[in-house]
């Protein structure tokens, strides 16, 4: 019996170390820079070059299957007529919200400052908005709740820390940054099971996503040659390699093969 | 004292259904995935679990929220009867196996804070779905001990084969559960996604570590269903007229079958999360059955219940008359 109490004893301070620092990850994620090299510089805007280019699906993108809300009434009142998911944002064949960056190329040889305005990732609606965006490594993501309903906020990264914390009142805003590139961290409402969005965070300020149109626009590159990587959460991702001569301008084609079957 | 007793079999036979009523809200809450929908333990948002405001049972907050009140009701009542036993219950092992309940409990509720603290880490999860388990089987076992049909004067069966297939029957179900859970918080519930075939071939034609996971519960549902079936067939044949084992042993068959064809529909409705969840109710019923059963066919072995409270003490002559 003495056995038996000591191990719970043992469980319930675990448990209780537990609670005390498990359940606000996002405090863990302070902002930092990319390591540069002794000799980096900043890059010569007199010799930038930009990258411009277009996302295009090949084939019939499958339709985004009905949300039901019914769950909560807040979120049916929100929304008029039938809700979509927002996997597929195709018009003519154009892609939107595909996350467009430099992956590779870049190296440590140019000094970026890291931003310190906010990005806003907001819930209204019961939806993310924006469904995907992209962040620098350091810079604060505000995530902010504009429903008057409860929202719970759960990141899942795989390098960087995970966390999941909650906004039950109505306004509320809480700031999280991240200390590692990743592309992408999906995010994930647990309370409204559709809410999902994507963060691409990198550390250089190469990158985009898609707007209506399907195009994307990376201003500013150093002349080099790259790979340049486009990520849509249904499509998977595709690279293209380009190289970029002084005052270079390129303009790339991302074309994915629509899936044979509705995901 | 008798009295007593008999209500403390009916009150033990409560918080064994009450405890299904658990893990149907277990079920539901990873059927939905809900469980990091309260993201904070063991408040609420915030608030007291207890005063947490209806209005705000949205989403998936309603099955995760339930699940936690409906666990904090059975812990109540898990400590109401680990106190009731210890008062009234003459036998030792059975008061021992209340408190084992009462540990198991709230080893369950620590279990289930600290996964949604941690994000649901696999390990832990799965530990908190064989914990329920083996928590419901030991709430199973107080109310079959304690009840009038166990402490009847009747002679037991004393039967070894019977012994050796009911046990290890249910310790396949046991298992079977565990690898039930471990493709559940592994995500493989779909892994394959065709039934009775797997990618339309008898064995996966490709394989990774979720497809395992998936196969070797597919492979573990045939085991248990021999093991259920040898089970069955043996009770039927030789012990047709003991209404103790029969009962349980065609309820085992009835349980299997309606377990198989859940399984089924598991995979053809693409995991609806009232089949899930009906899957892992009724898993946990061919679980009590499985265990019922072998409990009874260990009777012989088991102190007589009736005599161990009854006994009067022997005259001192006729003890001092038994020695040389």
């Amino acid at each position: 019996m003495v056995r038996v109490t000591r191990l719970l004893a043992c469980v319930a301070l675990f448990a209780a170390c537990a609670a005390c620092g498990g359940s606000d990850g996002s405090k863990s994620a302070e902002p930092s820079s990319p390591k540069a090299a002794p000799d980096a510089k900043k890059v010569d805007t007199a010799t930038a070059a930009t990258i411009t280019g277009k996302v295009m699906l090949d084939g019939t993108a499958p339709a985004n299957p009905v949300i039901k809300m019914s769950s909560d009434p807040t979120c049916t009142s929100a929304n008029s007529g039938e809700v979509h998911a927002e996997s597929y944002v195709v018009d003519k064949g154009a892609v939107q919200n595909v996350f467009v960056y430099i992956k590779d190329g870049l190296g440590n040889k140019y000094l970026f400052d890291t931003p310190t305005d906010a990005v806003t990732l907001d819930q209204k609606g019961c939806h993310y908005i924006p469904h995907v965006l992209g962040i620098r490594v350091g810079q604060p993501l505000d995530i902010v709740n504009s429903d008057s309903t409860m929202h719970n906020v759960h990141g899942m990264p795989e390098t960087n820390r995970e966390f999941n914390f909650g906004q039950p009142v109505p306004g509320m805003k809480q700031a999280v940054a991240f200390t590692a590139p990743e592309v992408m961290i999906p995010f994930k409402c647990d309370v409204h099971a559709w809410m999902h969005a994507y963060i691409g965070v990198v550390n250089h300020p190469y990158f985009a996503v898609t707007g209506s149109g399907g195009t994307f626009e990376l201003k500013s590159v150093p002349p080099g040659t790259y790979t340049v990587e486009a990520w849509h959460e249904k499509l998977g991702r595709q690279e293209q390699s380009v190289t970029l001569g002084d005052k270079d301008s390129k303009e790339i084609t991302f074309t994915f093969k629509a899936p044979a079957v509705a995901q | 004292m008798r009295g007593s007793s008999t209500w403390l079999a009916r009150y033990a036979k409560l918080v064994a259904a009450c405890t299904v009523l658990l893990i149907a809200a277990g079920g539901m809450v990873t059927s939905t995935g809900s469980g990091l929908s309260v993201p904070d333990w063991p408040t609420t948002y915030g608030w007291n679990m207890f005063t947490f405001p209806l209005k705000h049972w949205v989403g998936g907050i309603r099955y995760e929220h339930s699940h936690r009140l409906i666990a904090s009701t059975v812990g109540f009542l898990t400590i109401v009867l680990a106190i009731w036993t210890w008062r009234v219950e003459p036998r030792a092992w059975v008061r021992k196996l209340a408190f084992a309940a009462l540990g198991a409990v709230i080893l369950q509720g620590l279990l289930g804070g600290i996964t949604v603290l941690f994000f649901l880490p696999p390990a832990i999860s799965i530990a908190h779905a064989g914990l329920a388990q083996i928590f419901f089987c030991l709430t199973i076992t107080l109310a079959l001990v304690t009840s009038r049909g166990w402490k009847s004067s009747e002679t037991p069966v004393d039967d070894p084969l019977l012994r050796r297939v009911a046990a290890t029957t249910t310790a396949l179900v046991y298992i079977q559960i565990l690898l039930g859970a471990t493709m559940r918080h592994n995500d493989a519930g779909l892994a394959i996604p065709d039934f009775p075939l797997a990618f339309g071939h008898l064995l996966p034609p490709v394989w990774n570590a979720r497809i395992a996971i998936h196969f070797a519960h597919r492979a573990g549902a045939l085991l248990v269903s021999l093991g259920a079936i040898a089970t069955a067939a043996h009770v039927l044949r030789h012990h047709r007229n003991r209404r103790e084992l029969s009962r349980p042993a065609l309820l085992l068959l009835f349980f299997l079958a309606v377990q198989v064809t859940l399984g089924a529909f598991v995979i053809w409705s693409g995991k609806n999360p009232l089949i899930n969840t009906a899957h892992v109710v009724n898993g946990a019923l061919v679980l009590a059955t499985s265990l019922v059963l072998s409990l009874r066919s260990f009777r012989a072995g088991f102190e007589p219940a009736t005599v161990a409270v009854t006994r009067p003490a022997p005259p001192l002559g006729q003890l001092q008359g038994a020695r040389p």
